[in-house]
């Protein structure tokens, strides 16, 4: 490591100078007004205190912290056991295949975060196809609601977080040497013996880093349960928002987004030592 | 003959595969086959019209909040472009522990959720006593694009000859001429990647926007939230989509060029 010089420091002062001032300080700050109290115009008090922090023990918290947890959790693993076949399956393929199949992986993905939460609406609404299907099928009674509860969140969540798996999974299988798997097989492995113990061990680096960039999105996720869960449905994110513009305790929604913070640190701090160690 | 056998002997990857495909995109069909279906609802087929083309094609407010979105989109991938180029240049160049402190600073807000920028910036706005707005949109859409350019910059870095540099000094040039003659035309594919990926990012942005527009800035996606809410202007919200879902395969289309071309290059 040598000392920065003068052209270092000209090439690296525009994008840091911004960085710090609109990235790391309103981070600092956030944590820093999570000990402060709201006054009665919706600002900030002076003076420091303990209160703020020590109302996010209300009980009222503990079970959006839990489901945010569990949502999280439930999203991730069955992303992961999406995406590993189908990366598996994908790199199976000839290169022509490979990269249409992954074309139309994406292409969902860069249409409108907003517009795709709309198009469920209409996919789960008690009069769209899906329910018709259902009902037609006898797997559903007529007065079941399929939106505005915690399966329909589920469902979303995976349908917008999947590429997210799918893509650095990907990164990992492609470069993993399928010829163990014919030797398994030689060796007299089962399909599903082989895809355990020799593709899941070989691909264990992508796995991991798959799972955590799904499982830090979704902790922050509020968009999906505003429009698809019901009012049992909300996530620490919605409380933040509610917090923020409904009752104007900047402080408190503070504080929140200081509790996500740091549990999202916990997972990125792996991922970036990890990283380094490699 | 091998990669078909494995195939056969395990066809349930094949099988999600194809299914997981068909769901990603069942659901953007559907909104494009309402946005001709005479039925206000949806439910089942009342014949093809256009009558929600021409009812958006009258909704003032969506067209306003069209050139918020591609005012400031505009604006940030221009700012994120130069941030970003110069970022990747110091990054890749250099390898002081200065350039440690800086990569940090670049990855970490694509690993930090949305939200939480969305919540720190509006607590500095706030705390600053800054007006949300034009201005505070700029700011955070350019942050969070920054990153993205970076990375976009940096990866074609990695193929970058920069003998070339050299070659271009023992030949006269100034230290300027050799950054703009060359170093900038060979890395402009790069660049125009990443601005296209900000670009896109920009339109999309949901969750950072609505922390910190103000009034009189209601960008795109604001602007379909707030149609969800009213089931009148449901069915132009499908007109609308099948629109941007068409912008996005031709904008994915360009870039799918570009890349193309850069790598022919």
């Amino acid at each position: 490591m040598s000392k920065p010089n003068r052209q270092e420091l000209l090439l690296s002062a525009p994008s840091m100078g911004w960085l710090i001032v609109f990235f790391a300080l309103p981070c600092l700050l956030t944590l820093t007004l999570a000990f402060h109290q709201s006054d009665l115009r919706g600002g900030v008090a002076a003076g420091w205190t303990w209160d703020t922090v020590n109302s996010l023990a209300d009980p009222l918290y503990l079970p959006v912290v839990w489901r945010t947890l569990w949502i999280s959790t439930v999203t991730t693993l069955l992303c992961l056991a999406l995406a590993l076949p189908m990366c598996w399956c994908l790199a199976r393929l000839t290169p022509r295949w490979r990269n249409a199949m992954l074309l139309l992986v994406v292409l969902p993905f860069l249409t409108n975060f907003l517009i795709r939460i709309f198009a469920w609406r209409s996919l789960l609404h008690p009069e769209g196809p899906v329910k018709q299907l259902l009902v037609w099928l006898h797997l559903v009674g007529d007065d079941v609601l399929l939106l505005n509860n915690a399966g329909a969140v589920l469902v979303v969540m995976i349908y917008t977080q999947l590429p997210f798996a799918i893509l650095p999974l990907y990164a990992s299988v492609e470069k993993f040497d399928f010829t163990l798997i014919h030797a398994a097989h030689d060796l007299g492995a089962s399909g599903w013996r082989a895809f355990r113990r020799v593709f899941l061990p070989g691909v264990r680096q992508g796995i991991i880093s798959a799972a955590i960039i799904v499982f830090v999105s979704s902790l922050g996720q509020y968009v999906i349960p505003q429009f698809i869960g019901g009012t049992g449905d909300e996530m620490i994110g919605n409380k933040i928002v509610q917090r923020a513009f409904t009752d104007r305790n900047l402080p408190l929604a503070c504080a929140l987004a200081g509790a996500l913070l740091l549990c999202v640190m916990v997972p990125v701090l792996i991922m970036a030592w990890r990283e380094r160690k490699v | 003959m091998e990669r078909k056998k494995g195939m056969k002997r395990f066809p349930l990857p094949l099988i999600i595969t194809v299914l997981v495909l068909i769901s990603l995109h069942a659901p953007l069909v559907l909104l494009v086959v309402n946005s001709f279906n005479a039925s206000r609802f949806g439910g089942e087929w009342e014949g093809f019209t256009l009558k929600w083309y021409e009812k958006l094609w009258q909704a003032n407010e969506v067209w306003e909040s069209m050139l918020v979105t591609l005012k400031i989109a505009t604006s940030a991938t221009l700012a994120s472009m130069i941030l970003g180029t110069l970022a990747a240049l110091a990054l890749h160049r250099c390898r002081s522990w200065l350039q440690t402190a800086h990569h940090t600073l670049i990855t970490l807000p694509l690993a930090l959720p949305d939200i939480l920028m969305g919540m720190s910036l509006l607590a500095m706005f706030v705390a600053l006593g800054v007006e949300t707005g034009m201005l505070t949109l700029w700011i955070a859409h350019t942050t969070f694009c920054l990153s993205y350019v970076t990375m976009v910059v940096l990866a074609r870095l990695q193929d970058f000859d920069f003998t070339l540099l050299d070659a271009a000094r023992d030949l006269g040039a100034s230290r300027w001429q050799a950054t703009r003659r060359v170093l900038l035309p060979l890395l402009l594919p790069g660049i125009l990647a990443g601005g296209l990926l900000a670009f896109t990012l920009s339109i999309d942005d949901y969750v950072i926007t609505f922390f910190v527009s103000g009034p009189g800035t209601t960008t795109l996606p604001l602007r379909v939230a707030s149609m969800m809410k009213t089931s009148r202007a449901l069915p132009m919200i499908n007109a609308l989509s099948t629109l941007m879902i068409a912008c996005t395969f031709i904008l994915a289309a360009v870039s799918f060029r570009l890349q193309r071309r850069n790598r022919a290059a």
